[in-house]
C-alpha cells in the first residue's frame, strides 16, 4: 500500500450565520475521517448540497468566516513528517500551497483574468512563488509545462475569451500543475462541460497524474466520471462520509442504500427499464434528521437508524460503510 | 402519417463582428424535422450546435432566417389570438429551475397568472382544484407547495413544479430545453422518469433538448443528432445510438462515461479547433476532426441520405452503402 499524503481526523467543518440574533449551524462537513494515499485518484461523490466543497475548503486550509473549523485536524503527511494545518502560519501556508497541495475550485473556467493574456498569468503565478526568474524565463517554464501536457503551445499568446471552455479548464489545470504538487484537488472540473470536451478533461487529469505521479482528489456528482478516472471512490451525504471503497468494488458491490440509488440510477445503453431514483429531497443541513441522516428516504429503515448515527464498518482493508444493515445482520 | 409539429428546411443566420469584418453564421442549417403526438423526440448535440436556437424559434422567441414551423392540434381550435392559441397547446420548461421562477414571489402566483392568463378557472376554488391536479402529476402536494418561496424548494422539486405550470393549459407539445442538465444526478431520473409518465397517460408528446445522451436513450422514441447547425443523424433511439453510422454520432456515444470501471476510455480524442473554424467550413462540418475525411468532405456538403428510417449526413457513409 501506498504511503498516505493527507489524512483527517474527525474533521467538523460547519458554517455558524448569524441570522437577525439568531445563530444559525450549517453542518456541511461532520466527522469526517479520510486517508487519501500517495499515487491514486480519490473521488468524492454525492448529491449538491451534501458538503463536498466544504470538506475540499477544509482540506486545502482555506477556512473563512462564516465556515469555522470546529473540530478534528487535517494532516499533511509530506517530506518526511505529519504537520497539522491548523497550526500553521499564514504565511507557511502559503508556501505549502502549490507546491504541496493545489486547488482547482468550481467554476474554474472564470479563474482567468480577462485582460491578461495566459502567459502573463502564468508569469505572476511563478513569480510570487519561484523567486529569481526573469520575464523570460517564466514564459520559458510555462511553454515548457503546457507543451508537456499536450495542449498547443500559441494559446499562451491569447486571451481567455478566445479560448473555449474545455481549453479553459485545461490550462487552469495545467496552472494548478505547475509546481508539481504533490495533490491535487479538483471541485467539479467537468460539471459545465460537453461530453466530449469532458473527456478531453478526464483524459488530460490522467495524463497530469501519470505525469506528477502524484494523488488527485477529484470532486463529481458524476459517477460516470469517477468510474473512469477514480481508484478509491468516497460517497457523502449530508456531511459524512457513509461509504469509501476501490471503485471496482463502489460499482460492483454497492452496500449503503444510497450508494446503490446513486448507481442504479443512471441510465445505460442497451437497457430501457425503468430506474428509480433516491426517494425525497436531500435534508438541510441546518436540521438534520436524527440518527442515521438518510433514513427518511431509505426504503430499508430499521428501528435504531432513527436513533443513532450507525459507526464504519469495515469489510475489507479497502472497503468501509456506516450503515446499521451491513455488518450487524 | 399524423404530425403534431413540423419544421421545414429552417435556418437562422447570425450576424457577428462590425460591418467591416461580418461573419455570417448558420446556426440553424436548414434542419428539417417532425415530432408525432404521443411520443418523445430527442434533440440531442454538444452545446453551440443550434439545439437551443431550433427552440426558441419554435417557441416564436426568435424570427427564422427561412422555412417554416408547422404546428397542429392546438385544443380550442383555430382561435383569433394566434399567440394564445399556438401556447395553449406548445409549452416549454427551460435548462435552469431557479431561473425560472423569480426570488421574490411565492410561486403559487406563476400558477394563477396562467390561469387568468389563458381563462382555465371560473372562480379561484376551481383554480386550486386545477393547481391540485397538475401538481399530483408531477408527485407533488399542493400543501407542501402553497406559500413559499423558490429558494425553498430543491432544484429537483423546481424543475417539477415549472412542469406543472406547464401543464395547465393540458398542452399538446412540451418543448423541454436542458431540463435535467442542473439537477443533481440523482434526482434526474426522477424528471426523465416524469416525463415517461406523461407520454403514456396522457399522450403528451415531448421535444427533449439535451446534451445526454444517455437519459435520452433511456426516455426517448426517436432522436437527432445535431452538430454545428445540422442534423447528422436522425432516426430510432435504438437505431441512432446502439448502432451510429455518423462518425460525430459515434464519438458522442464513445464519449459518455459508462458507470462501469471496466469499460474506461481507451482511445485519445482532438478536440476541435475553435466554434467559429467550423461552423464555416466549406464542406462537412465535422471533416476537420473526422479520421475518414477525404478531399470530398472538405469542399462539398454531404446530402441527406435514408438507411430505411434513419438519416445520415455523411459522404463516407453514402458510399458504404450506395
Amino acid at each position: 500500500m501506498n504511503e498516505t499524503v493527507l489524512r483527517t481526523e474527525g474533521l467538523k467543518a460547519f458554517y455558524v450565520l448569524d441570522v437577525f440574533g439568531t445563530q444559525k449551524v450549517v453542518k456541511a462537513v461532520n466527522e469526517v475521517n479520510i486517508e487519501i494515499r500517495e499515487n491514486e485518484v480519490y473521488g468524492i461523490a454525492g448529491e449538491s448540497g451534501c458538503g463536498k466543497t466544504t470538506l475540499l475548503k477544509a482540506l486545502v486550509a482555506a477556512i473563512e468566516p462564516p465556515l469555522r473549523l470546529i473540530g478534528g485536524k487535517v494532516y499533511y503527511c509530506g517530506y518526511g513528517k505529519e504537520i497539522d494545518v491548523s497550526s500553521l502560519s499564514a504565511e507557511e501556508k502559503r508556501r505549502l500551497r502549490w507546491e504541496y497541495i493545489s486547488y482547482v475550485p468550481q467554476g474554474s473556467m472564470s479563474v482567468l483574468n480577462p485582460v491578461m493574456k495566459v502567459k502573463e498569468t502564468y508569469r505572476d503565478f511563478i513569480e510570487s512563488h519561484v523567486s529569481g526568474k526573469t520575464r523570460e524565463e517564466a514564459y520559458e517554464i510555462a511553454g515548457r509545462q503546457i507543451v508537456e501536457l499536450g495542449l498547443p503551445r500559441k494559446i499562451l499568446d491569447t486571451y481567455p475569451h478566445q479560448l473555449s471552455g474545455g481549453m479553459r479548464q485545461r490550462v487552469t489545470i495545467a496552472l494548478a500543475a505547475l509546481l508539481r504538487p504533490r495533490i491535487i484537488v479538483c471541485d467539479e472540473p467537468t460539471t459545465a462541460l460537453d461530453v466530449v470536451v469532458q473527456r478531453g478533461v478526464v483524459q488530460m487529469l490522467r495524463d497530469v497524474q501519470k505525469y506528477l505521479e502524484n494523488t488527485i482528489v477529484l470532486v463529481t456528482h458524476d459517477m460516470g466520471v469517477q468510474a473512469n478516472i477514480a481508484d478509491r471512490v468516497g460517497i457523502m451525504y449530508a456531511g459524512k462520509m457513509v461509504e469509501e471503497a476501490t471503485t471496482e468494488r463502489i460499482f460492483g458491490r454497492p452496500l449503503h442504500p444510497y450508494t446503490q440509488y446513486l448507481i442504479n440510477s443512471l441510465p445505460r445503453f442497451g437497457d430501457k427499464t425503468t430506474r428509480e431514483s433516491v426517494p425525497g429531497s436531500p435534508p438541510s443541513l441546518i436540521d438534520l434528521p436524527s440518527g442515521c441522516p438518510f433514513h427518511p428516504r431509505c426504503p430499508y429503515v430499521l428501528d435504531i437508524c432513527t436513533k443513532q448515527m450507525p459507526g464504519f464498518v469495515r469489510l475489507e482493508p479497502n472497503h468501509r460503510v456506516a450503515c446499521w444493515l451491513v455488518g450487524e445482520g | 402519417m399524423e404530425t403534431l409539429l413540423e419544421v421545414n428546411h429552417l435556418t437562422k443566420v447570425f450576424s457577428l463582428g462590425s460591418i467591416f469584418s461580418r461573419v455570417r453564421i448558420r446556426a440553424v442549417d436548414n434542419v428539417s424535422f417532425y415530432v408525432k403526438p404521443a411520443e418523445i423526440f430527442a434533440l440531442a448535440g454538444e452545446s453551440g450546435c443550434g439545439k437551443t436556437t431550433t427552440a426558441r424559434m419554435i417557441l416564436g422567441f426568435e424570427e427564422p432566417t427561412s422555412g417554416a414551423i408547422v404546428h397542429r392540434g392546438g385544443q380550442g381550435g383555430e382561435s383569433e389570438n394566434k399567440k394564445v392559441w399556438f401556447t395553449e397547446g406548445v409549452q416549454a420548461i427551460f435548462q435552469d429551475p431557479f431561473g425560472t421562477f423569480n426570488p421574490l414571489r411565492i410561486v403559487d402566483r406563476y400558477f394563477f397568472e396562467t390561469i387568468g392568463n389563458f381563462g382555465l378557472a371560473a372562480n379561484g376554488k376551481e383554480a386550486v382544484k386545477l393547481i391540485e391536479e397538475k401538481l399530483n402529476a408531477v408527485g407533488l402536494s399542493y400543501d407542501e407547495f402553497s406559500g413559499k418561496y423558490p429558494s425553498e424548494f430543491s432544484g429537483g422539486q423546481l424543475q417539477r413544479i415549472s412542469i406543472a405550470r406547464a401543464l395547465l393549459t393540458d398542452p399538446t407539445l412540451l418543448i423541454a430545453d436542458e431540463p435535467v442538465s442542473m439537477v443533481d444526478a440523482s434526482l434526474r431520473m426522477s424528471i426523465v422518469n416524469l416525463f415517461k409518465k406523461l407520454k403514456e397517460e396522457s399522450g403528451l408528446s415531448v421535444l427533449y433538448i439535451t446534451h445526454d445522451l444517455a437519459t435520452a436513450y433511456y426516455v426517448s422514441d426517436r432522436i437527432a443528432i445535431m452538430f454545428r447547425g445540422n442534423i447528422v443523424e436522425m432516426g430510432p433511439v435504438e437505431r441512432v445510438l446502439m448502432d451510429p453510422q455518423h462518425p460525430y454520432t459515434r464519438l458522442l456515444r464513445e464519449s459518455i462515461p459508462e458507470a462501469d470501471p471496466k469499460k474506461r476510455w481507451g482511445s485519445r480524442i482532438t478536440l476541435s479547433d475553435t466554434e467559429h473554424e467550423e461552423y464555416l467550413r466549406a464542406g462537412c462540418k465535422f471533416a476537420g476532426r473526422c479520421s475518414d475525411a477525404t478531399e470530398m468532405c472538405k469542399t462539398e456538403s454531404p446530402k441527406d441520405v435514408y438507411f430505411d428510417d434513419v438519416l445520415v449526413k455523411c459522404h463516407q457513409c453514402t458510399r458504404k452503402y450506395p
